[in-house]
């Protein structure tokens, strides 16, 4: 007697593609931030990644063994997120604000909601700004490397504060030798990454164009030339734009919604940053628009062949 | 750019795999017995008007149409009716099939010969008597095929060589062997229903089968070959009759709503070959691959042929865990190697253990990567989650009824799941509930 044959629906074949792939090209696409992050702010820096990645891991294991859920560390999901949470913060954050961070990232964001998959906002984002609201002095306890200029202009703020009249020099601005959270400042490593993750195919290119296209915009419109460059390469708008905005959880599906949802961060970033009085507005602008992703599927949805005459 | 921007309808790139393109296809051995099951055709079930005990012969018809959207069956062996039995397909649906014993004398029957076909009916009867279904898969009658309710409007044959699903190579071996016939059947079709230009839309993996039809058809302005890019699913009617005319078939509707009639290359080709012989549709060119064959081929089996003796003919390398008729993409998984070739299978597919088994299942991650892919431009992960709480008119007004289940959406899915599988569910739930279309 032969075995019984294994019958499934359509189709037998899938691709190689799978979710620890395509968390492992966003963690390759963070190892020049990594890098950059330890030249220019010190050793220090790979501490506080190290106990962020660890403290998600073990939060996302603990969380899923007591509530006796599969566990799901292999999909690297929280590696990412870890990665990401400590690219948010200065160097000189005390670790065991690194681990409260991570708690609320992996438990209260992502798995009190279901996790992966199911948040509604990006973990990462949602422990910056605890963080940032409940420990504002040591979120914004910058330390200020040499300049590769020779300049020791910035004492106090990161540029966006401090270059308003008096920008940086851009090739400090693009190598991110000056104060700011471990991952936002070296333009350069994010760019390294941003086209790994293009070239990989891991993200659209259309978020991170159309967010950081939108700032320069404004930026030109409202404040003139001399100051795009400050805006586009100052802040964590890029870190924002290629690591934050396009967590395929918290983003539109379509590229009409993708761009929209790009241009709407756009707006945001440059009305709090112009208007309000926060000198900077990447994680609130990504997290109203997070929200809003619902609604943006809604109205962007694409139209399927024959669907246009309905009979 | 501007039309990306309402649908990617990007497909799939899928492995080609086609080992065997250049393979000629080989006759296999008479089997013990055929199996021809009544029903081998979207439709109704033939009926069968033999009776155990009696003898049959090449080209004897053993079933009669039973309806409009029904077709013949004929036997392709000589020998003796064993009986009437019940298989059970896949489906949960048992089926009656006629079962020959062959004497292997492979003597023709009488009424086996040339058709004389003046006119549009003449020519429509002709195509019935050959049994002729949709050969690439989906066993539409062709007759109720080529009548349409208002033949005049039709004004463009399109002919589907894409053979976009992996490793099947039949519909390729059928322009290299079978060119002539192919020609044949074209012409045919385009002269008894008037249809003044002919569109044969082949992948560009198969560039011989495109110079084929470049020679065959080079004095022929109104007949043109189109390449068309290697993506699956270049093959998928509408989706062909979009790349190859510009057109939209409306939801809900045919293509001859658009003045299209698309056929299968095999299937003109038969009826190219029934016009000139007068020998029904009895034989199939499959293409017999996987891990688990240990030689493959494209064989010319007898229909009702035992799936066991065609691969006995492959010979295996690997115990078989699956066995698929037709492609990877959407073929059926069959419950026994006992089961017969049908009609408008194309392709064996023999799996080992080891290829049997799909990956685990994860939660999805929202990459949206069915829906860029799904070449009908639906939202399959915003369906499953409609389908998941029960909102029939969310699948409604995301038309999940468009899905023709090519199964682009799970080849593509990272998390693995398995999103084919739930349209159809949810086509299946908007069918019986949805009231109100």
């Amino acid at each position: 007697m032969e075995k019984n044959l294994i019958v499934t629906a359509s189709p037998h074949i899938v691709d190689r593609s799978s979710t620890r792939r395509l968390m492992r090209n966003v963690i390759i696409a963070l190892l020049p931030c990594v890098v950059a992050s330890a030249w220019i702010f010190g050793l220090r820096a790979l501490l506080v990644e190290a106990v962020a990645v660890f403290a998600c891991v073990a939060f996302e294991y603990l969380y899923c063994y007591l509530m006796k859920k599969p566990i799901p560390v292999g999909d690297l999901s929280a590696v990412v997120t870890g990665l990401i949470l400590a690219m948010n913060v200065p160097v000189t954050l005390p670790l065991w604000m690194v681990v409260l961070g991570s708690f609320v990232a992996i438990v209260i964001t992502k798995q009190l909601f279901g996790g992966l998959g199911f948040n509604l906002a990006n973990p990462a984002l949602m422990g910056r700004l605890v963080l940032f609201g409940s420990f504002t002095g040591a979120m914004t306890n910058w330390t200020f490397p040499r300049t590769i200029s020779g300049t020791d202009a910035l004492a106090g703020a990161t540029p966006l504060v401090a270059g308003q009249t008096d920008p940086l020099p851009v090739l400090d601005l693009f190598l991110g030798v000056h104060g700011g959270v471990l991952g936002e400042t070296c333009a350069l490593a994010i760019l390294l990454g941003f086209i790994w993750l293009v070239a990989t195919r891991t993200i659209s290119p259309a978020i991170p164009l159309a967010y950081v296209g939108t700032v320069a915009v404004l930026a030109l419109v409202f404040v003139g030339p001399s100051h795009v460059m400050l805006h586009v390469l100052g802040g964590g708008l890029l870190f924002g734009a290629v690591f934050m905005a396009t967590d395929y959880v918290t983003s539109p599906f379509t590229l009409k919604g993708k761009i929209v949802f790009g241009i709407g961060l756009g707006i945001i970033t440059w009305a709090i940053r112009y208007w309000g009085n926060m000198a900077e507005g990447v994680s609130y602008a990504i997290l109203l628009m997070n929200l809003l992703v619902p609604y943006i599927n809604d109205l962007t949805r694409q139209k399927p062949l024959g669907g246009a005459k309905k009979k | 750019m501007l039309k990306k921007l309402s649908r990617a309808a990007l497909g799939a790139a899928v492995p080609h795999e086609k080992g065997t393109a250049h393979m000629a296809t080989v006759q296999i051995p008479l089997p013990d017995k055929i199996v021809l099951c009544m029903q081998q055709h979207i439709g109704a079930p033939a009926v069968p008007v033999v009776k155990k005990g009696d003898h049959v012969d090449v080209g004897t018809l053993v079933g009669k149409a039973g309806g409009f959207v029904s077709a013949d069956i004929h036997s392709g062996v000589s020998g003796t009716v064993t009986g009437i039995e019940t298989v059970r397909y896949v489906t949960g649906r048992n089926v009656q099939a006629v079962v020959i014993q062959p004497d292997g004398q492979q003597t023709l029957d009488a009424s086996v010969k040339p058709p004389v076909v003046e006119d549009y009916a003449g020519f429509i009867k002709a195509v019935q008597n050959c049994g002729l279904v949709g050969l690439g898969g989906a066993g539409f009658p062709t007759a109720v095929k080529l009548s349409p309710k208002d033949v005049s409007a039709i004004d463009t044959l399109v002919i589907n060589g894409a053979e976009c699903e992996p490793y099947l190579t039949a519909d390729n071996r059928e322009f290299l062997e079978c060119a002539d016939t192919v020609a044949e059947g074209i012409r045919a079709v385009m002269k008894y229903l008037e249809i003044p230009r002919c569109l044969i839309g082949i992948e560009r993996n198969k560039p011989e089968a495109m110079d084929r039809m470049f020679t065959v058809f080079q004095s022929e302005p109104n007949v043109t070959v189109v390449p068309l890019p290697s993506r699956y699913p270049q093959g998928a009617e509408k989706v062909l009759i979009e790349k190859t005319t510009g057109r939209e078939v409306p939801r809900g509707g045919l293509p001859s709503d658009v003045g299209v009639i698309v056929m299968n290359v095999t299937t003109v080709s038969t009826l190219g070959k029934y016009l000139r012989t007068g020998m029904p549709l009895v034989t199939k060119r499959l293409t017999v691959e996987g891990d688990a064959v240990a030689k493959p081929a494209n064989v010319e089996a007898i229909i009702g042929t035992p799936l066991r003796h065609i691969l006995d003919f492959c010979g295996t390398k690997a115990e078989p865990a699956k066995v698929v008729t037709g492609g990877p993409m959407m073929g059926t998984a069959q419950l026994s190697l006992d089961f017969p070739v049908l009609k408008q299978n194309n392709g064996l597919l023999v799996l080992s253990e080891k290829a049997a088994h799909l990956p685990a299942v994860q939660p999805c991650i929202r990459c949206g990567r069915c829906i860029s892919a799904c070449p009908m431009g639906l939202s399959p992960v915003e369906i499953a989650g409609a389908y998941n709480r029960g909102d029939v008119e969310a699948l409604d007004a995301m038309m999940v009824d468009l899905c023709m289940a090519c199964g682009t959406c799970s080849f593509v899915c990272p998390a693995k799941r398995p999103v084919a599988q739930t349209m159809a569910l949810a086509k299946d739930t908007l069918k019986r509930k949805g009231g109100k279309k």
